[in-house]
C-alpha cells in the first residue's frame, strides 16, 4: 500500500533488548520504552488516538499475555486499542491503516517478548502444520539449515553462511505515529511512511522455492520500495540476508540487519530505519520484517525524509 | 474521509462440542466458502485475509495464520491475526472494516474461529503462574461475583438470568448452526439445573464450542454486484480499560459505555432502544443481557433487568435481543464475537431465516473480553449512510 | 488408488495424539518480588501511585490507570471487607465444595483481591462482612501469595453498602 489519503510519519521511537531480562515482568520492560518514545514527543497516553500491539502468549507461556502488558499503557479513560499475535511490524501496518481515517492523527505501536523464559526454537515448531509437521518436533534452526541448504543447491549464490544457534533475546520497542501537519508540529524530523505492505507464502516447505523471496518481493513492490539508500533487515538467520538483498533488488546500498527479540525484532528493524533518515544518515531507507519458518511471511516499509504530495497517482 | 464498507457475505459453521469431522483448515474453509459463495466470490477475488481467535493454546498452534495461509487462499496475499481475547471476534471485524475504509483494500475475507476440542482449554485457561494464589475456578468464578455485585446495586429479582436463559435457549431452536437445541426449555429447569458458581446455574452458562464464523467486506464498487443484499457498516468502534485498575467499575464498565456512545455518535443514533430494530450481544452468562442494556443505553442505570421482565428483549419484544440464541447457545470463543456482528448483518440483509426479525433495518453486533474490559461493536444498516 | 475413491468400510481417522511440552521460567517482576519478600515476612504490601495516590495490592510495579511506574510502598494491616463473592459448588483442586471466594477491598488499598472465605458457613458469607487474613505457620512461609491461607470473618459490625459498593 502507498500514496495514502494522509501522510503517516514515525515522529518518536525507542527500543530496549537484553539477552535475558533477570528481574523485571513485561510491565516493568515496558514502561519505560513506552514513556521515552512518547516523551521525546512530549506526548502522554490521553493524546494518543489509536493504540495497537504485538506479542506472542508462547513467547510468554501462558495465555493472554498482552492484557497484563496493556496494564503498562494507563488506559484509561479507556483507549481505542487493539492487538495482533504477531510482530509489532504488522501492528504498525494496521496503525497506517487507521491513521487514514478522520478520527484519529496519532497512534502507539508497541511490542514485547521474553523468549528467554523458554526454549525458543523449540517453541517456533508449534507453528508448524499441528497435524503433519508440528508431531516431528523440527526446531527452528534446523529448518533454516534446510533453506541455507536449498540455497546451497540452487547454485544462485556463491557461498551460503552456516546457521548459527536462533538468537534468543528479551526486549520490546515503542514507535509514535502521527497524520500530516501533527507530525510536522510535534517534530522537525518527521520520517514519512511513504509504503508500507506485507505478503504471506504456503506453510509446507515442499511446495516453496526456498532459494528465493517471493513475498518480500510482492510486499517490495507494492510499498514502492525502490531508489532507496538504506536497508534495515530483519534477519533470523545470516543466509536470510542474501535472499532479502536479492528479494528487494539491492546493489551495494548499507544493510544493517539485526534479529531482536522474536515479535519485537521486525518493528525494531522500522524504528531503527526510521532514526536513520531522521538522523540524516539516509534520506530514504527500506525496512523489513518477518515472520514464520524460512521467511514465510514478510513487511516491507518504505521511509522517506520527505512525504509523497497527497493525493499523488499510483 | 472514510470509504464505505459493506458486508456482502456471511458463512457459519455448524457449531458442535467436538467437530471432529475436519481439522482446523477445514472448519475455517466450511465457513470461508459459504462466505465466499454468499458475496458471488472465489478465493481470487479476495485481496487480503484477516483471521481471529483467542489464546493460541486453545489448539496448541502458535500464530495459526501461518498454518491456515494456503487453506484460506492468502498465499500471496497480506494476512493478519488478531487476538484480543474474547472480544476478537468483534475488534477482528473491525479492524478488516479499517483495510477497507481506509482504501488500502477492495474485498477482504475475515474468518474468526475457536476448535477448542484440539487442545483442552479449561487447563490453557489455568496455567498458574507461580506465586499468585490461585482460587478461581473457569470464567464463571471471576463473572458470578461481578454478577451478584450487579444484583445487588440494580436490586434485580432472581429469576432475571433464568429469563435470559429461556428465551435465548429458545431462539437457538430457530438458527440452523446453533450448538445448543433444548427444546424442552423452561424456567423450571433452569431453576433445576446445578448451581456451578452461585448465583450461576449451570443453564445460566454458555457451552464450549467449535466453530468458525466468516465474513467477506467489500467496498462500494465491490459490494454492487453481489447477488445478495449488502449490510451497510454505519460504524465501528472499540475501547479498552486495564483489568487491575484502581476505581475502574467492572460491573457497568467506562470503556462499553464509551465505546457504544462512539459508535452511535457515528451511525447517527441518539436514542439506542428506538434507532436500534435489534441487537446481537456477548452474553456468555444469562445475567450479562440486562447488564449490557444498561452498559449499552438500552436501559437507565438499574433499570436494565426490567427489559428481560417485561419481554421487550424477547423474539417479538421491541428490544430483540440475540435472536440466533446468542454466546448462551453457541460459544466458539474466538468466533463468539464475530457471529454476533455476522449475525447483525444478516438481520438487515434479511437473511436471517427463521430468526429473521421483521424489518429488521438497523441492528447492532456487540463483543467483549478480558475481565470486562474489551469491548467492539459495530452498527450495521440496510440502506448506505 | 484414485484419490476420491473413499472405503466406506474403513472408518476415517479422526483424532491423533501428540503431546505437547513447552517448559518456561516466570520472573514476576521487581515489584511483585518485594510484595512476595514482604509475604515470607508475614507482611502484605501495597504500592501507592504518584499520580492518583491509589494504593494497589499486589503491587505490579506500575498504576494500570495512570501508566507511571509506583514506588512508595506502605504495609497493610491484613484486613478488609468483601465487596463481593461467589460460592462455587464444582470440585477444584484442594477444595471441597462449596467454597466461597470473595473479592475483598484490604483496609488502605483501592483495588480488590480475590481469596477464599473460610471458617464460616458459606450461607453466612455476605456483602460488606469484614474478614482478617489467616497465615500459614510461620515455619512454612515462603515467597508465595500461599502464605496467606484463607480469610476468616471477624467480629466487627458489617461495612456500610456505601462505603464499598464502587469497589467492584
Ligand atoms: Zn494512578
Amino acid at each position: 500500500m502507498r500514496n495514502f489519503k494522509r501522510p503517516v510519519a514515525i515522529v518518536a521511537s525507542a527500543s530496549f533488548e537484553t539477552p535475558s531480562e533477570p528481574s523485571r515482568n513485561e510491565v516493568e520492560l515496558l514502561l519505560p520504552v513506552i514513556h521515552d518514545a512518547l516523551g521525546q514527543v512530549g506526548l502522554t497516553q490521553q493524546d494518543i488516538g489509536f493504540t495497537v500491539s504485538g506479542s506472542s502468549d508462547y513467547l510468554q507461556g501462558f495465555p493472554f499475555a498482552f492484557v497484563g502488558a496493556l496494564d503498562a499503557v494507563g488506559a484509561w479513560p479507556p483507549i481505542r486499542e487493539s492487538h495482533l499475535e504477531m510482530d509489532g511490524a504488522f501492528a504498525l501496518a494496521e496503525a497506517v491503516a487507521v491513521l487514514q481515517h478522520g478520527h484519529v492523527d496519532t497512534a502507539l505501536v508497541y511490542a514485547f517478548a521474553r523468549p528467554s523464559r523458554g526454549d525458543l526454537d523449540r517453541t517456533l515448531s508449534i507453528q508448524l502444520d499441528p497435524y503433519s509437521v508440528a508431531p516431528l518436533w523440527p526446531d527452528a534452526r534446523g529448518l533454516a539449515g534446510l533453506q541455507a541448504q536449498a540455497m546451497r543447491d540452487s547454485g544462485r549464490f556463491d557461498s551460503v553462511p552456516e546457521v548459527p544457534p536462533t538468537h534468543v533475546a528479551d526486549g520490546c520497542t515503542a514507535v509514535v505515529l502521527a497524520v500530516g501537519d501533527r507530525a510536522r508540529e510535534l517534530t522537525k524530523t518527521p520520517v514519512w511512511i511513504t509504503g508500507i505492505d506485507h505478503r504471506i507464502e504456503a506453510p509446507a516447505l515442499g511446495v516453496r522455492d526456498l532459494a528465493t523471496s517471493v513475498s518480500t518481493r510482492l510486499a517490495a513492490e507494492s510499498a514502492g520500495a525502490t531508489d532507496v539508500d538504506a536497508a534495515y533487515l530483519h534477519v533470523l538467520y545470516p543466509h536470510q540476508e542474501l535472499l532479502l538483498r536479492d528479494a528487494l533488488g539491492l546493489n551495494g546500498q548499507p544493510v544493517h540487519s539485526s534479529a531482536g527479540p522474536m515479535m519485537v525484532g521486525g518493528l525494531e528493524r522500522i524504528a531503527a530505519a526510521a532514526k536513520a533518515v531522521a538522523a540524516g544518515d539516509a534520506r530514504r531507507a527500506v525496512a523489513h520484517a518477518t515472520s514464520g519458518p524460512c521467511l514465510q511471511q514478510n513487511l516491507v516499509a518504505v521511509l522517506d525524509a520527505t512525504a509523497v504530495l497527497e493525493g499523488a497517482a499510483a | 474521509m472514510s470509504n464505505r464498507v459493506a458486508v456482502v457475505g456471511v458463512g457459519q459453521t455448524k457449531y458442535a462440542a467436538k467437530r471432529q469431522d475436519v481439522s482446523i483448515a477445514g472448519l475455517l474453509r466450511e465457513a470461508a466458502t459459504r462466505a465466499l459463495d454468499d458475496a458471488g466470490m472465489t478465493w481470487a477475488d479476495i485481496d487480503a485475509v484477516v483471521i481471529g481467535k483467542a489464546p493460541d493454546m486453545f489448539e496448541g498452534v502458535m500464530m495459526p495464520e501461518l498454518y491456515l495461509a494456503d487453506a484460506l487462499g492468502a498465499v500471496g496475499k497480506p494476512m493478519l491475526r488478531v487476538h484480543t481475547a474474547g472480544s476478537v471476534g468483534g475488534s477482528t471485524g473491525v479492524m478488516a472494516t479499517h483495510l477497507v475504509s481506509s482504501g488500502a483494500h477492495k474485498r477482504v475475507l475475515v474468518v474468526c474461529f475457536e476448535k477448542q476440542s484440539e487442545s483442552n482449554a479449561t487447563w490453557a485457561l489455568s496455567i498458574r503462574l507461580p506465586f499468585t494464589g490461585g482460587s478461581v475456578t473457569g470464567a464463571g468464578g471471576f463473572f458470578a461475583p461481578v454478577i451478584r455485585a450487579y444484583m445487588r446495586r440494580a436490586n434485580a429479582p432472581d429469576d432475571i438470568g433464568i429469563k435470559v436463559a429461556v428465551k435465548d435457549r429458545l431462539n437457538a431452536l430457530n438458527n440452523p448452526y446453533a450448538h445448543l437445541k433444548l427444546p424442552d426449555i423452561s424456567e423450571e429447569m433452569v431453576r433445576e439445573s446445578p448451581m456451578l458458581w452461585d448465583p450461576i446455574r449451570y443453564l445460566e452458562t454458555c457451552p464450549s464450542s467449535d466453530g468458525a464464523c466468516a465474513i467477506v467486506l467489500a467496498d462500494e464498487d465491490s459490494a454492487k454486484g453481489t447477488p445478495n443484499p449488502p449490510a451497510w457498516i454505519h460504524g465501528t468502534a472499540v475501547r479498552s480499560e486495564p483489568t487491575m485498575g484502581a476505581g475502574r467499575d467492572v460491573v457497568n464498565p467506562h470503556a462499553g459505555r464509551d465505546c457504544a456512545k462512539d459508535v452511535y455518535a457515528q451511525a447517527g443514533i441518539t436514542d439506542p432502544r428506538r434507532d436500534i430494530d435489534c441487537a446481537e450481544i456477548y452474553v456468555p452468562f444469562s445475567w450479562y443481557e440486562p447488564m449490557w442494556m444498561e452498559n449499552l443505553g438500552f436501559a437507565a442505570e438499574g433499570e436494565g433487568w426490567k427489559m428481560v421482565d417485561d419481554g421487550s428483549t424477547s423474539f417479538t419484544g421491541d428490544m430483540p435481543i440475540n435472536p440466533s440464541g446468542g454466546v448462551l447457545s453457541s460459544n466458539p470463543i474466538g468466533a463468539s464475537g464475530m457471529c454476533r456482528f455476522a449475525e447483525a448483518a444478516l438481520q438487515v440483509r434479511g437473511m436471517a431465516g427463521d430468526h429473521q426479525v421483521d424489518g429488521a433495518r438497523t441492528a447492532l453486533g456487540h463483543a467483549y473480553g478480558g475481565g470486562a474490559q474489551f469491548f467492539a461493536m459495530w452498527i450495521v444498516g440496510s440502506e448506505p449512510r | 488408488m484414485s484419490a476420491d475413491v473413499v472405503d466406506e468400510a474403513v472408518p476415517p481417522v479422526t483424532v491423533i495424539e501428540c503431546p505437547t511440552r513447552l517448559d518456561f521460567s516466570y520472573t514476576p517482576g521487581v515489584a511483585q518480588s518485594r510484595f512476595l519478600r514482604a509475604l515470607e515476612r508475614g507482611e502484605i504490601t501495597g504500592q501507592r501511585c504518584p499520580k492518583c495516590k491509589k494504593v494497589y495490592v499486589p503491587p505490579r510495579g506500575a498504576c494500570s490507570m495512570c501508566g507511571v511506574a509506583t514506588e512508595e510502598e506502605l504495609v497493610l494491616s491484613g484486613k478488609g471487607t468483601i465487596t463481593t463473592f461467589c460460592t462455587t459448588q464444582i470440585p477444584s483442586p484442594g477444595l471441597v465444595p462449596p467454597y466461597v471466594t470473595a473479592w475483598i477491598r484490604l483496609d488502605g488499598s483501592d483495588i480488590t483481591s480475590m481469596f477464599l472465605i473460610q471458617e464460616c458457613d458459606p450461607a453466612e458469607v455476605r456483602l460488606g462482612m469484614r474478614v482478617e487474613a489467616v497465615w500459614v505457620e510461620e515455619a512454612d512461609r515462603k515467597a508465595d501469595l500461599g502464605n496467606i491461607s484463607y480469610f476468616r470473618p471477624i467480629d466487627e459490625p458489617d461495612a456500610e453498602y456505601e462505603t464499598y459498593k464502587d469497589y467492584v
